[in-house]
């Protein structure tokens, strides 16, 4: 190509140019005056100071900063090791119930139980009888409640994503199958080379959205004892009878959400440009 | 048989009035309230002070449910007051009152009612209260087997692991307090709490003294109060309930704050609750 550009192509670059420069300017006038619009509306309520002081006192915030901080750490590293545990233990559980054959029939029954159960049951009734009930075994060797917190978290979120990893593995053209096996490989290496790497990529969104679900529910250990943010902020609020510090909370929640958050958005858009 | 206790029970009493030296005030007279003589004072039985309490009435704050016996911390308080205001062991006459029927709005059976009532503002719509005569203090409880359960002191336990309930005095006494070096397990409630102590996951759990006595009498199985720490956060207070408006309020709040001005309420805490009931102070 040569840097050659006819005067029209030139016309229609300029135009398109100034249609982008005009759009943004119309969204930026029209954010702002919705901005205008709902700070005005807040802070105009009759009751906005009294929220203002419960709900966003910056001494308190600043107070409680470094507990939540703390317990927010616990969060990560229980999401850490949940999410590469349900990942595993869901794969399992899926190429468990996609076996084939008559002898494998007790597999894919205690593998359906499995995902049946597991996403029937509410997983604060599995939190307490791994982290309260199976400890009054006394069995010797017991592991923390942080461990076993992390198990019930681990065994409850591998049956959702069991199933999204199933759905994946059925979205699969028999054919690819069929082809595969044809050309003398085994079920095993059908499943490791041909239809796992495309059910993974095709279902990527929806397993890292689970993980943003997952993200907000490890907290939920500290019903047996540990302080994860969500507590650290709720044992300051009840100090201070002021509200902001569950605020604080919320908001580190959400930071630390944005990066799989944005990763799951370029994961999908990146398929979706595969596919087209 | 509890009239022969009686004269005994004064004697406790009395003897815990005068033992601590450094504790007792100038000979408190007799006539030390103004206004508030046996003689100026109507009661439901005139000279007779009638005094209201639940049944059956619970150790430490009464003993063998006999109010009449002067034992227990309650009872012993009781009989205190009463004698502030002139009435002799014999002018009281206990009568049996729920604790429910005792705060609710209406008629009363009794001059004054102790049964371990804490002063709310809820309550106050509906009844009068005395000043308090006990300051709810936080208690570490554990297993027999725990290895803290024979601790005497508070820093023999800051190398436990405690528990508490999130948003309470308890968790305040452990991390103002105690102290301790490992973080302290927080639950939504004393139930959860509870079961992590059966089962070992925390060494000891920190709840108010009256829930103490009830945990490990009756709820806990081989649990043991290792002991009361001191005086923390916003107690809870008890006071002695009397009928709305009733016209012995004044009275009997000058009696319990005399009383606790001369020590007497301090060492008749001591007597009942830190040793007959094994709740030792950790110091």
């Amino acid at each position: 190509m040569s840097g050659q550009v006819s005067p029209a192509q030139l016309d229609r670059i300029r135009y398109r140019r100034r249609q982008t420069v005009i759009s943004v300017l119309i969204a930026a006038a029209s954010t702002f005056v919705v901005g205008v619009l709902l700070v005005v509306g807040v802070t105009g309520a009759p009751g906005w100071d009294r929220v203002r002081e419960s709900f966003l006192d910056p001494s308190v915030a600043w107070d409680a900063l470094p507990d939540i901080a703390e317990g927010l750490w616990l969060n990560i590293r229980l999401l850490f090791f949940c999410a590469i545990g349900s990942l595993a233990l869901g794969l399992l559980v899926a190429l468990l119930r996609t076996l084939r054959g008559p002898v494998f029939f007790p597999v894919r029954a205690l593998a359906t139980g499995y995902t049946y159960t597991f996403r029937g049951l509410p997983l604060i009734i599995v939190l307490y009888v791994l982290t309260l009930g199976v400890p009054g075994l006394r069995l010797r060797g017991m592991p923390s409640v942080l461990v076993l917190g992390g198990i019930a978290l681990v065994i409850t979120y591998s049956g959702y994503l069991a199933e999204v990893f199933r759905a994946g593995i059925e979205s699969v053209h028999p054919s690819q199958l069929a082809a595969a096996r044809s050309l003398g490989l085994t079920y095993r290496q059908t499943m490791r080379h041909v239809v796992l790497p495309q059910a993974v990529r095709r279902v990527a969104p929806p397993l890292l959205n689970d993980t943003v679900a997952l993200q907000k529910d490890v907290g939920l250990v500290s019903l047996a004892g540990p302080i994860d943010a969500v507590r650290a902020a709720q044992i300051h609020t009840a100090e201070t009878f002021n509200y902001t510090p569950y605020i604080v909370a919320g908001a580190l929640f959400v930071l630390l959400a944005i990066p799989l958050i944005a990763v799951t958005d370029w994961v999908t858009l990146r398929a979706a440009r595969r596919q087209s | 048989m509890a009239r022969r206790l009686i004269p005994v029970a004064l004697l406790l009493v009395a003897a815990a009035g005068c033992a601590p030296a450094d504790e007792q005030a100038p000979a408190p007279a007799a006539t030390g309230l103004t206004n508030c003589s046996k003689d100026q004072l109507t009661t439901k039985t005139p000279g007779k002070l009638t005094i209201g309490t639940d049944d059956p009435a619970y150790e430490p704050w009464f003993k063998d449910n006999k109010p009449d016996n002067g034992q227990g911390f309650e009872s012993a308080v009781a009989y205190a007051v009463a004698g502030k205001l002139g009435y002799g062991p014999a002018d009281v006459k206990w009568i049996r009152v729920t604790f429910n029927n005792a705060i609710a709005p209406g008629p009363k059976d009794f001059d004054i009612d102790i049964n371990q009532f804490s002063i709310t503002d809820e309550r106050k719509q509906a009844v009068d209260f005395s000043g308090p005569y006990y300051l709810v203090r936080q208690t570490v409880i554990a297993l027999k087997s725990s290895k803290i359960a024979g601790a005497t002191s508070v820093s023999a336990l800051q190398g436990a692991k405690l528990g508490a309930q999130v948003g309470t005095t308890s968790y305040q006494a452990i991390t103002d307090l105690v102290k301790p070096t490992a973080k302290p397990a927080v639950y939504n409630s004393n139930d959860d709490a509870k079961k992590a102590l059966q089962n070992g996951q925390i060494d000891g759990l920190v709840v108010d003294l009256p829930t103490a006595f009830y945990m490990t009498a009756a709820e806990i199985k081989d649990s043991v109060i290792v002991g009361q720490l001191p005086q923390v956060g916003v107690p809870e207070q008890f006071g002695i309930v009397l009928d709305k408006g009733s016209a012995l309020t004044g009275c009997i709040t000058q009696a319990v704050d005399q009383l606790r001005s001369a020590g007497t309420l301090s060492s008749l805490e001591k007597e009942w609750l830190a040793q007959a009931a094994g709740a030792r102070e950790l110091t």
